[in-house]
């Protein structure tokens, strides 16, 4: 187990790696710097800015030294917010976007899984078509459409509940989290009905059922765990999705979240920014990649046999 | 002479013509009544917004400032935005892009993919692990953020838009189409065809590629709903479509921002979104069902 | 009286209407007692079984009338919660295909104990140390670790052995075994087969068992009982029904199932020694790509034979030996490593793709799974038009001509011509496939297991026209199977193989009368007969 945890870790140092350098020079071949601003700055000025931030280097030079001190855990600078290092912006908005994600998750995986599981108990009866119709519904929503619209019943018109912030008003977390969570709830309860489904037209099941094992321990015992296998696989691509997501739920309620800066940073082109959250992100997705492949791979008898490496 | 063709006539005059899966797939489509519903949405859609230059009672940069926006009328049957322009008008123009995304993204996917997952599947061994390899570190990437930076570093063009997203989605659609051949280059009928010495173009086109063709439709109706997504989602967050072209991910944005005065703003391009993306929705499903008589419901 | 089923009627309500799946079935069963039942794919053997244990899904199943008394008590009419009472504890079943009857995520030892745990309320070190007990007694040594291991790390022979003893650790009273051993080897089968034959007697308990395979249940049952289209067309002691069949279908089963070597007239005339096909010291090995670790495995492994114009040559080995592998290396389907085939005097493995072109017309190929052999997507006219067109500059007209031509030689009606595959039975599948074979006029022909996925009376139809083509076309066959009566019934000389190589080789005849390796010794010795 561990030598496929190191080896996957190894593998997934150059891809890593071409994201940074590519990512490095895509940022610097950007049309217009980021001291192009509406004012027209004084040329000396701005020499001493871009002398500051090593802007009059060779391309490469900076390259290196990038690369020199993002070893070391620096990033650099931010253009726009003087004063600021990359490493510290992200390290305050990051918290946010990550508590955002685990409750968005949680919702996504207890809804989903739930609903996926009881639909398929008895399919293409009401029990199924209820939850895949609101689960079709939940797809076709995307959360820039779904946010508004529930801040518009529930924030506006009914008053239920807080329309932005972060941790400011109580109940404040709800519906960004919903809105983020909503989507892969749905999808996540297609997958596990799908993967249940398959699970359950499986010979073993027949088994399981001629011993006359009582119905929940056939569907909880025998079939889930095959069943889950999708959702497993899934939840890779999920928290990937889940990080963009955010991008939009914390623009449509204001949240100090890492996504709102990178998108801020989009804008402004604030290179070093841009640079640093992409490759701090890239960094997160490809370890979480890693983990939902290393849970799956566990989740199948007969993959974690191969894990351990070597004929027996 | 005559009397072998005399002989044909009688012959093919008795025959029996069988049915195809593809006749077979259409029949079991059409008795799925969301899904053809969703077929004709589509196609009624298409036909609307492909006409809209002549259909549309107003230009879509018209505005009317004195107007300013108003509440679906009869003379503007979806309202007016704040610079009194017609959002059906709009909603149209949007449609265009929203659905030319769709569907040219998903046809450079379908291109790419289609290439790929078949040369690599069907030959196999190293080249197969070597192409397969690449298309998994290409996952492991962080796409989204890579196609705003691209928005960001190359400006927002439509052309750009099309290309990065349909660069994203082939990953998908060459996995799906590799396994598909992986799995027909060892059904039996091939080595027949092998073993007859057909030669290895043919056997792919005569052979492999029409009996992958089912996946990669299903796959293909439920990638273009997921393009649209993506584009909304830019055009959202503003590093798509740029005003005044209009799309619906754009439309949907200003909406949201003024939704507390003018709501309609809001739920018009959002109710057009939702409902094709249902719609594409329904008929991947539904295709699959069709096309993939196990998996479907009875 | 143990189990008593009476005008037994099961249907399936389709979108496409109702279909009777068991019609008015009615047998009895004493303790002690085996009762087999026979019958084609189809025939409603096992649904009529799975259907007293509520084991057939209702919808789209529907039990139209009947009662099982099972010890007085009528399984139909019980509750589901009842039904689950017995099932598993009182009546327990063993399954087909034993790779995919046990749950891939969990242990043996879990699985096993499930029964006793579920419905004898025993504490989890008390089910183990039955468990563990009857490991023992169904033949699996190292009882303790194999309880920790997962079914993947098992074989199929043995996996079935876990299948029994977890089906008698309630130490039921009744055991339906739903054709235990067709997935298994033959040698395999027979051990299966005595400890279910063993068992039984210690046991003195009931069993159902349902087979396709006439041999097989000669050998076990007491009582006989032949379904046909959801109806029980004979019943009675085994040796009665078996040897003294009285209905017309029965009759027919048993003529269909291949036994003894029926050709005396060909294996006279068929006295031909002109090489047509020599193969020497060839080996062929590929990577394993089934587990993570890319193990090269080697096929086939020095084998030299040779095979003479006009003879069927019989190939037999169990699952794994190379058989396959070695009838596409004759024909440059797969590249073997290092040996040579000399075809007329020419070697083929020398030959690249061009000068192979001509070859690959002279010799065909015949598969094993009808439904896997046909592009689904093409015509049986075009699958069959496809090598005409392009291995002759025949024109239009004369590819009809020779597509029709084709269908009347394998016996296929002529206006199915424009059909898909899809259209057609298994049987009806296999003669185009062959048809397709014929179509560049072949001289050779490797047939890998042509009649293993068919049914028995469908079996000997293809074997005939095999036979009757060969005749006619004067073709040269290498016949590969499983099944030594197959073999024997068609075969004019026979190759054994067993782990990559050749054990034995000889005229079918003396063969069977002195097998000359142990390995043959113990194959012949291990299949049922009739």
């Amino acid at each position: 187990m561990l030598r496929f945890i190191v080896f996957r870790l190894l593998q997934a140092i150059p891809v890593l790696f071409v994201v940074i350098s590519a990512t490095f020079f895509l940022v610097r071949q950007a049309p217009g710097g980021p001291f192009d601003a509406e004012k027209p700055v004084i040329p000396a000025v701005k020499r001493a800015l871009e002398a500051k931030y090593n802007l009059d280097q060779s391309l490469f030079q900076q390259y290196l030294s990038y690369m020199g001190d993002l070893v070391q855990g620096d990033m650099g600078p931010s253009f726009k917010y003087p004063g600021w290092a990359v490493q510290d912006l992200i390290a305050s908005g990051f918290p946010v976007t990550a508590e955002l994600g685990i409750y968005a998750l949680l919702i996504a995986l207890l809804v989903g899984t739930s609903a996926g599981v009881f639909a398929s108990l008895k399919p293409n009866t009401r029990q199924d078509y209820i939850p895949m119709s609101v689960a079709m519904i939940g797809i076709c929503m995307p959360t820039f459409l779904l946010g508004p619209l529930l801040v518009l019943v529930f924030g506006i018109w009914l008053e239920w509940l807080p329309i932005s912030g972060w941790g400011d008003l109580p109940g404040d977390k709800i519906l960004p989290s919903i809105t983020l969570g909503a989507a892969y709830a749905a999808y996540i309860a297609r997958l596990s009905r799908g993967g249940m489904l398959e699970v359950m037209s499986q010979d073993y099941i027949r088994t399981a059922r001629a011993k006359g094992l009582p119905e929940h321990v056939v569907v909880l015992k025998h079939a889930l765990r095959g069943g889950l296998v999708p959702v497993v696989a899934y939840l890779g691509p999920a928290f990937a999705g889940l990080l963009s997501g955010s991008f939009v739920v914390e623009t449509i309620f204001q949240i100090p979240g890492l996504g709102r800066f990178y998108v801020q940073a989009a804008f402004n082109r604030d290179y070093t920014m841009i640079l640093g959250t992409t490759i701090f992100l890239s960094t997160l997705i490809v370890l979480f990649n890693l983990l939902s492949d290393v849970i799956a791979t566990w989740m199948n008898p007969r993959l974690r046999d191969s894990l351990r490496g070597g004929p027996q | 002479m005559s009397e072998a063709l005399d002989v044909n006539a009688d012959v093919i005059a008795n025959e029996e013509h069988g049915i195809s899966l593809w006749a077979d797939a259409w029949r079991r489509l059409k008795s799925n009544r969301l899904a053809l519903g969703s077929l004709v949405f589509l196609l009624s859609l298409i036909v609307l917004c492909l006409l809209t230059p002549w259909l549309a009672p107003y230009g879509y940069e018209q505005q009317n400032l004195e107007l300013g926006a108003t509440p679906p009328s009869l003379a503007h049957w979806m309202g007016t935005d704040v610079f009194g322009r017609d959002l059906l008008t709009r909603l149209l123009y949007g449609g265009r892009v929203s659905l030319m995304v769709g569907f040219i993204a998903t046809a450079v996917a379908l291109f790419i993919g289609v290439l790929w997952g078949t040369v690599a599947g069907y030959l196999g061994g190293r080249v197969d692990t070597l192409m397969m390899r690449l298309v998994d570190i290409l996952y492991a990437l962080p796409f989204i953020i890579f196609i705003i930076l691209l928005m960001v570093v190359f400006g927002r063009s439509v052309l750009l838009l099309f290309m990065a997203i349909g660069a994203v989605e082939w990953l998908t659609m060459a996995r799906i189409v590799r396994g598909q051949v992986q799995g027909i280059r060892q059904q039996e009928y091939i080595e027949a065809a092998i073993a007859m010495g057909l030669p290895v173009w043919r056997i792919i086109w005569r052979h492999v590629v029409p009996n992958t063709m089912g996946p990669v439709i299903v796959y293909a109706t439920l990638t273009i709903p997921q393009v649209m997504l993506l584009e909304a989602f830019l055009s959202f967050l503003g590093l798509g479509i740029q005003p005044p072209q209009s799309s619906w991910g754009l439309l949907i944005s200003y909406g949201a921002e003024s939704m507390e005065e003018y709501p309609w703003l809001l739920v018009f391009p959002g109710l057009a979104l939702a409902s094709t993306l249902f719609a594409l929705n329904f008929l991947g499903d539904g295709l699959r069902d069709a096309l993939d008589p196990r998996a479907s419901k009875d | 009286m143990l189990l008593e089923v009476e005008d037994l009627s099961v249907s399936f309500v389709t979108r496409n209407g109702v279909q009777a799946a068991v019609k008015n079935v009615s047998y009895c069963l004493d303790q002690g007692q085996i009762l087999g039942i026979v019958g084609e794919s189809g025939s409603g053997k096992s649904v009529s079984c799975y259907s007293l244990l509520g084991l057939v899904p209702q919808p789209p199943a529907r039990i139209d009338s009947g009662t099982a008394l099972f010890k007085g008590e009528d399984l139909l009419s019980m509750s589901a919660a009842r039904q689950r009472e017995v099932r598993g504890d009182r009546i327990a079943m063993i399954f087909q295909d034993p790779m995919t009857s046990l749950n891939p995520f969990l242990t043996i030892g879990e699985q096993l104990l499930e029964p006793l745990v579920y419905h004898r309320a025993c504490s989890r070190s008390d089910a183990r140390a039955r468990a563990l007990q009857l490991l023992e007694e169904v033949g699996i040594a190292d009882s303790e670790r194999k309880f920790a291991s997962f079914p993947h790390e098992f074989s199929g022979g043995m996996r079935q052995r876990v299948m029994i003893a977890m089906a008698l650790i309630t130490e039921p009273e009744l055991l339906i075994a739903d054709e235990p051993t067709t997935a298994l080897d033959v040698t395999v089968q027979a051990q299966i087969l005595k400890l279910i034959a063993d068992l039984q007697t210690r046991r003195n308990i009931g069993v159902i068992f349902i087979s396709h395979d006439l041999a097989v249940v000669n050998q076990l049952a007491d009582h006989v009982l032949v379904m046909n289209q959801g109806e029980i067309v004979e019943q009675g002691p085994g040796e009665r029904v078996l040897h003294h069949p009285q209905q017309l279908y029965t009759q027919t089963l048993v003529a269909s199932t291949p036994r003894g070597a029926k050709l005396m007239d060909r294996i006279e005339s068929a006295v031909n020694t002109e090489s047509l096909l020599s193969v020497k010291s060839l080996s062929t090995s590929f990577v394993d790509h089934s587990t993570s670790l890319k193990t090269r495995v080697t096929a086939v492994k020095d084998v030299s034979f040779e095979l003479y114009r006009g003879e069927i040559l019989g190939l037999v080995g169990e699952s794994g030996s190379g058989k396959s592998t070695l009838g596409r290396s004759i024909l440059r389907l797969l590249n073997p490593d290092m040996g040579s085939v000399e075809y007329e005097g020419v070697e083929l493995l020398d030959l690249d793709r061009e000068d192979l072109m001509p070859y690959r017309q002279r010799m065909q190929m015949i598969f094993q799974d009808p439904f896997a052999s046909l592009n689904p997507r093409m015509t049986i006219y075009d699958a069959l038009a496809e090598p005409l067109l392009y291995h002759s500059t025949e024109n239009r007209q004369s590819v009809h001509k020779a597509v029709l031509q084709l269908m009347d030689d394998v016996g296929l009606q002529r206006r199915f011509v424009r059909k898909y595959p899809h259209e057609f039975s298994g049987g009806q599948r296999q003669r185009i496939a062959i048809a397709r074979a014929l179509a560049t006029e072949p001289e050779f022909i490797v047939a890998d297991e042509p009649v293993s996925a068919l049914d028995v009376t469908v079996q000997k139809q293809i074997l005939e026209l095999l036979l009757e083509l060969v005749a006619r076309r004067n073709l040269s066959m290498l016949f590969i199977s499983h099944d030594l009566s197959v073999v024997r019934y068609l075969c004019d000389r026979v190759l054994v193989m067993r782990q990559a190589s050749l054990v034995e080789s000889g005229r079918v005849e003396e063969v069977w009368r002195e097998p000359a390796s142990d390995y043959t010794k113990q194959l012949l010795a291990s299949a049922p007969v009739l």
